[in-house]
Parts: C-alpha cells; sequence; structure tokens
C-alpha cells in the first residue's frame, strides 16, 4: 500500500515537465522542501530547535555562487562545495550551541545566525546589499547541460528523493534511534553510557549539510544568492513549514514548505505587504491550536503516530 | 589635542558616551526578558515588537494627539502594557505547562504580526521625534560635549533598572511573583490570584520593553524594524549574562554597549558582531553565562 504511494507520488513528481506548471516554482518549493526536511530532522527528531538554519542554507547559498561566478567551477563541484561549507559550518555553530539546552539552544544559533548575516552583508566576496547575482547554471560534470529547465527540474527532483531516503535511513538507524532516546530523556541517555553530545554535534553537521544543499541547488535554480538567504526571515519561514507540516513527521516538512511557498508566491499578489501580518498570523494560529501539524493531525486520525 | 593609538580622546569618549547609550538599552530589554522569562518561565520573542511599538506610541500621540514627551513617558508604556496583557490573556496563557519552545514561537509570531502591521500603517521608512525642549543642548565637561538627552537615557535607564530590582527583590509584591515562579498552586491556596499575578508581570516586562522604546524614540529613527534589529542583540546580551539573573541582566547590558561602542572606533567593522562574537566565547568558557546558575 505505502509503496503503491510512493510510487504515485513519484510519478505525479516526475510529469510535472510536461504540464503547464512553472517548473522554476516547483523547483524553488522542493529546495525549501529539502530545507526544511533537513531542519525537521534537528527539530523533530533530534529535539533540537534551531533559531537560524537560513546560516546554512545561506553560507551554501553563496559558497555555490561564489566558485560558480569566481573560480568558474561545475555545478556539481559548485554544490559540493557549498554541502561542504554548511557541514562545517553546523559544526562550529552546532558545537557551541549544544553547550546548552532548549530554549537557550535556539537563542544562541539565533544569535550565530545573526553573525553569519553581518559577515555575508561585509566580506568583500558576497556582493554586500545585492549579493551574487547571474550564478550560471552550467553543465552537471560538464556532460549534462542544465539551462533546460527540465534537465535541472530531474537534478533537483533526484536531490530531493535522495535527501528524503537519507533522512528516512538515518531515522531508522541505530544513530536515529539513540538521537531519539536522548531527545526523549537525556540523563537517561547519558546514564546508559551515551556520548549524548557527540549524537547531537552529529545530528546537528548532518541537519546543517542537508540544509545546504538545499540553499545550494536553489541559487543554482534562480541563479542568485542574496542576503534574504542568510536572513532571520528565512530561519523563521523554514521553522513555520515544519509546525504547520507537522514536526517530527516524515512528510509534513514538504507538505508545509509547499504551503508556505504558495502562500508567498500568490498571496503578496493579493494582500501585497501583508503577507507578514498573514505568516504571523498562522504562528499564533498553529502554536495555538494546530500543534501536530497537518500530517500529524492526519496521522493521528489514522490512529498511528 | 590629546591622542591614543592615533584616536582622539574626544572621539573615544564620544563612542563610549553612545555606548553607554546603547548599553542602557540593552540593560533594559534584557532587563524585561530576564523578568519575564525568570517569573513566568516564557521566552519573550516579541520584546523587541513591543520596544518599538513603545517609540511608534509616542510618536503618534505627539503627531495626532499633540501628547508630549514627558506624559507620554508614562501613556505609552501603559498603552503597550495592556497590548501585552491582551496578548498574555488571549495566546500566551494557553501555552502554561507545555515545552517553553511554544511561548518561543507564539510570540515570535506575535513579533511577525507587529512588525508587519507597522510597516503597512506607517512604511518601512523611519520618522524622527524630537528631543524634548528642556533636554536639549549639550553640557560642556571640558574634555568633551555631554549631549543632555543621552545623560537623561543613561540615568533614567539605571533608575528603573534598579527600581525594577528593588521591586521583585526587596517587597511583598516581588515575593509572591517568585512565589508564583516556585509554585503557584500552593501560593493559589494561600488566596492569592496567580493567574492576575502573570498577567501583571508580562504586562509589566513588556512596558519596561515600551519605555525603552520611548527613550529610544529622541536617538534614533522610529521605524518598523528597530525591535527585530534589537532583539537578536538582546538576546545575546541574555545568554551572556545567565538568563535567571536580573542584576547580571543589568550589568551585562551596560557592559556590552561599552564594549561595542569602544569597538566602533578601533574597529568599526566588527562593531556589529563583536556582541555575538563575545557570546560565542562565553559560552566556550562558561556555558552557564557569566552570571548564571546551571
Amino acid at each position: 500500500m505505502r509503496r503503491v504511494l510512493y510510487g504515485v507520488a513519484g510519478l505525479c513528481a516526475a510529469a510535472i515537465p510536461l504540464t503547464s506548471i512553472y517548473p522554476v516554482f516547483v523547483m524553488t518549493l522542493l529546495c525549501f522542501a529539502i530545507f526544511a526536511c533537513a531542519f525537521n530532522l534537528l527539530l523533530g527528531f533530534g529535539g533540537m530547535l534551531s533559531f537560524g538554519h537560513a546560516a546554512f542554507f545561506g553560507a551554501a547559498a553563496y559558497t555555490t555562487g561564489w566558485l560558480v561566478t569566481e573560480h568558474h567551477s561545475g555545478p556539481g563541484t559548485a554544490i559540493a562545495g557549498g554541502v561542504l561549507a554548511a557541514a562545517a559550518l553546523g559544526l562550529g555553530v552546532g558545537g557551541l550551541a549544544i553547550r546548552r539546552q532548549g530554549i537557550y539552544l535556539a537563542m544562541v544559533t539565533l544569535a550565530l545566525a545573526q553573525l553569519v548575516y553581518f559577515v555575508c552583508l561585509e566580506a568583500p566576496f558576497t556582493g554586500g546589499e545585492n549579493g551574487l547575482q547571474g550564478v550560471a547554471r552550467g553543465a552537471l560534470f560538464g556532460l549534462l547541460p542544465l539551462q533546460s529547465d527540465v534537465a535541472m527540474y530531474y537534478l533537483v527532483l533526484g536531490a530531493f528523493a535522495a535527501v528524503l531516503a537519507a533522512i528516512m535511513r538515518i531515522v531508522h538507524s541505530p544513530f536515529g534511534q539513540v538521537l531519539e532516546a536522548i531527545r526523549e530523556n537525556e540523563p537517561r541517555a547519558i546514564s546508559l553510557g551515551y556520548d549524548v553530545k557527540r549524537y547531537k554535534l552529529l545530528a546537528f553537521v548532518l541537519s546543517a549539510a542537508l540544509a545546504g544543499l538545499g540553499g545550494a541547488l536553489k541559487t543554482l535554480v534562480l541563479g542568485f544568492a542574496t542576503l534574504s538567504d542568510v536572513s532571520q526571515s528565512t530561519s523563521g519561514e523554514v521553522i513555520l513549514m515544519t509546525l504547520l507540516g507537522g514536526i517530527g513527521t516524515f512528510f509534513g516538512p514538504v507538505l508545509g514548505a509547499g504551503i508556505v511557498v504558495t502562500l508567498q508566491q500568490y498571496l503578496s499578489e493579493l494582500v501585497g505587504g501583508w503577507v507578514t501580518v498573514v505568516i504571523g498570523a498562522v504562528f499564533v494560529a498553529c502554536v495555538l491550536s494546530f500543534r501536530r501539524g497537518i500530517v500529524g493531525a492526519v496521522l493521528r486520525l489514522g490512529g498511528r503516530r | 589635542m590629546t591622542e591614543i593609538f592615533g584616536i582622539p580622546v574626544a572621539v573615544i569618549l564620544g563612542q563610549l558616551m553612545l555606548g553607554l547609550v546603547n548599553g542602557a538599552f540593552y540593560a533594559m530589554l534584557s532587563l524585561g526578558l530576564a523578568v519575564i522569562f525568570g517569573l513566568m518561565g516564557v521566552v519573550n520573542f516579541a520584546h523587541g515588537a513591543f520596544y518599538a511599538l513603545g517609540a511608534f506610541a509616542a510618536l503618534i500621540g505627539m503627531q495626532r494627539f499633540g501628547i508630549a514627551y514627558w506624559p507620554a513617558l508614562v501613556l505609552a508604556p501603559l498603552a503597550v502594557g495592556l497590548l501585552g496583557m491582551l496578548v498574555e490573556r488571549l495566546w500566551l496563557r494557553r501555552l502554561y505547562g507545555l515545552d517553553p519552545l511554544y511561548g518561543l514561537l507564539l510570540t515570535f509570531g506575535v513579533a511577525l504580526i507587529s512588525e508587519g502591521v507597522l510597516q503597512q500603517v506607517f512604511g518601512a521608512s523611519g520618522q524622527s521625534y524630537p528631543v524634548p525642549d528642556l533636554l536639549q543642548g549639550a553640557v560642556n565637561l571640558g574634555f568633551m560635549f555631554l549631549p543632555r538627552y543621552r545623560a537623561w537615557v543613561i540615568v533614567a535607564s539605571l533608575a528603573v533598572c534598579f527600581g525594577t530590582w528593588f521591586v521583585i527583590e526587596r517587597t511583598r509584591l516581588g515575593a509572591s511573583l517568585r512565589a508564583a515562579r516556585e509554585n503557584g498552586p500552593l501560593l493559589q491556596a494561600f488566596g492569592v490570584n496567580v493567574p492576575l499575578l502573570l498577567t501583571l508581570t508580562y504586562g509589566g516586562g513588556v512596558a519596561l520593553a515600551g519605555l525603552a522604546g520611548v527613550l529610544a524614540a529622541p536617538v534614533i529613527l522610529v521605524s518598523p524594524q528597530m525591535g527585530s534589529a534589537l532583539v537578536t542583540v538582546v538576546f545575546a546580551v541574555v545568554v551572556i549574562g545567565g538568563m535567571g539573573s536580573i542584576l547580571g541582566a543589568i550589568v551585562s547590558g551596560l557592559t556590552l554597549g561599552l564594549i561595542e561602542g569602544l569597538t566602533k572606533v578601533i574597529y568599526p567593522e566588527a562593531s556589529n558582531i563583536v556582541v555575538f562574537v563575545i557570546m560565542a566565547l562565553v559560552l566556550l568558557v562558561r556555558p552557564a553565562g557569566l552570571f548564571g546558575r546551571e
């Protein structure tokens, strides 16, 4: 049953270039879905709320853009470079942040992300207020040109599927089980002899690297990296996506990313500058009366967790 | 002209002065955060938004109703405090007993709503608020000119900080507040209205932010973003000082303002990030914060 569902969903996703849906829109959505899934790995399965995840998304976006524009790297190298930069940043930020827990961890990540934001604003290689413009997609490994939206779409879709599979694998692995045990009862996990800090740090780095993959792909899809990629509002959006879809569910963040990206796209035409207010109101409504999120609520109705 | 490291002393003193003024705002805001967190266990992300609302309340009062600075200094925090109590009554109250992360997320949403509304109504550009007549001009101290208004900000915020500390640590009301945090149901059994106490605490905490907003209005541009820009720095100040400690919030707020001012003289590019760098260093050396307990 479940395999059939996955198959149908996969086919639908693969058929999108045949329809009249704007491919760049779907690609942006998928990049943010990757970002939200990565964030959910940390919050939903590791129990750590990072209020600065845009730092990893944006650091990868900038690194990829910089590698392409300054060093004329191919997309493969540029994406790998972006992911590595995000992972390295995740190691630094995570190493500091896991020294505190709960809300303190949230505040520390928020502050460190703001530090990254100011560095991106003032560093010589980020283009300041303008960001990096005109990032060419190039050809994957010198063979597969990505200029056409269809080719790029399948690359992004493939990456998205790989991220979903990787997260499922991580969560169901012994590592993921220990991580969940730490989330549920940290003192107990310590007394069982687990090196809690190392598990948390690894979760942080994995989440940062996957978030970076989303950011790197986003730069190639849209052709630019800007300050908004590292901004606090992007960190807030990824929290909203995960919360709305369902914290700790596999497909919740994907659904949440779909809703938030669509809202931003079409709502800004409808209500103009009131988008921020609407997003804030959705936040309040979710926290007050919809804490399980959409997928969480559906799973609960279905009688499963 | 005397110089230190090739920088005129007057310039250094001027920047230190600005730093101290900023530090006064950091101290007032982190004090409000510490009060709300210490007594209610809520991390108030909307603190910056209430600070901006305080400044806008003063601005609207002057433009629409001709309310001068001095009455605004009382009326604007009162209005902000009432709004805060409304938020606590309607929304925040329903999250007590849940993971404190939900309180953080809720107040983040409140901050977005408030900032968005201000931006739509008043536009994104900043507006200036006049310095009151009584405090215009500067005093010549011999080695530097001290603007009267900035001196007033420092004195006023120190007085407010001390007053808050006194109320919470030395009065009967403060004792009840601390008891409510320690054991709410027991205090309620003694006939104290604990839910009302919590509403008043949140209202009082955000009124402090509103007051900081009014004090700040004449020295900065009043804009919808003024709160969100500040709240992140204040969070870092709180991590450095240790969240539970009221005195820690005041001391670290002022000190970090001074350090920021000094950085502006020595290496201006780093002045935006120096507080965050110090936070990272403190986390490495003393994870619980300088005045905090694990």
